[in-house]
């Protein structure tokens, strides 16, 4: 346990500092590192993550919101499509394919990314 | 209107088991031209509403290892303030593109999965 002790601060540390930093992208990290290096069970570390940077997300944003305007107006309107998307994508969940779901995804990440780096 | 189809399609995606922020923020910088640190702030802000819910279910599951994931919290609350005050004191421009890198090596990593 010691030495799994040791591993878990470091690793969220890690953790906390790209989901700082990016404001987003804390369980990507944290759910292989759960799995991998901790052992924990595919569905355990998905829900284990989430109780990990919840906390986390929530000092962040703090943070930042102490240096910046919170725009409450965007934030409504990108809830409020993100409540009902989020019913919607459960549900198609179990009618597409995971492995081409990841593809598009992924396309589009990149497509983005580079649209980011040149504009 | 824009913004709701933002969310919605975000929504959509996390739903889906897939990160949420990795389209939210890349969608409000490119297309509502937000800065980089208010689009992050949004998805930080957006993300926790959800996460309770979620947890609590987990909770109820007994699927939460109090004690492991203390220690992640430990390290993590060290890892978020860092991270957040580079965040904030840095340009929105070089933040963007730093962001941007992160998305790419993501995005490969989604194709090979």
């Amino acid at each position: 346990m010691k030495n799994n002790k040791f591993k878990a601060i470091s690793l969220g540390l890690i953790t906390g500092l790209v989901n700082g930093l990016f404001g987003s992208g804390g369980g990507t990290i944290a759910v292989p590192f759960m799995q991998r290096f901790l052992k924990v069970e595919e569905h355990d570390s998905h829900a284990n993550a989430i109780a990990v940077i919840l906390p986390l997300s929530i000092m962040s944003t703090f943070i930042y919101s102490s240096h910046l305007k919170v725009d409450w107006n965007s934030l409504l309107y990108v809830s409020l499509g993100g409540i009902i998307g989020g019913i919607f994508g459960a549900k198609l969940l179990n009618k597409l394919s995971a492995k081409w779901l990841h593809k598009i995804f992924g396309f589009f990440m990149i497509a983005a990314s580079i649209r980011m780096i040149i504009g | 209107m824009t913004l709701f189809i933002i969310g919605l399609l975000s929504g959509l995606i996390s739903g889906m088991g897939i990160g949420g922020g990795t389209i939210l923020i890349p969608s409000l910088t490119i297309f509502l031209d937000i800065s980089q640190q208010n689009a992050q702030n949004i998805n930080l802000l957006y993300f926790i509403p959800t996460a309770v819910a979620a947890l609590v279910i987990h909770i109820k599951n007994k699927r939460i290892k109090k004690e492991l994931i203390s220690f992640l919290i430990i390290g993590g609350f060290f890892g978020a303030i860092v991270g957040s005050y580079i965040a904030i004191s840095l340009k929105s421009l070089i933040l963007r593109r730093l962001f941007a890198f992160f998305l790419l090596f993501m995005g490969i990593s989604e194709i090979r999965k």
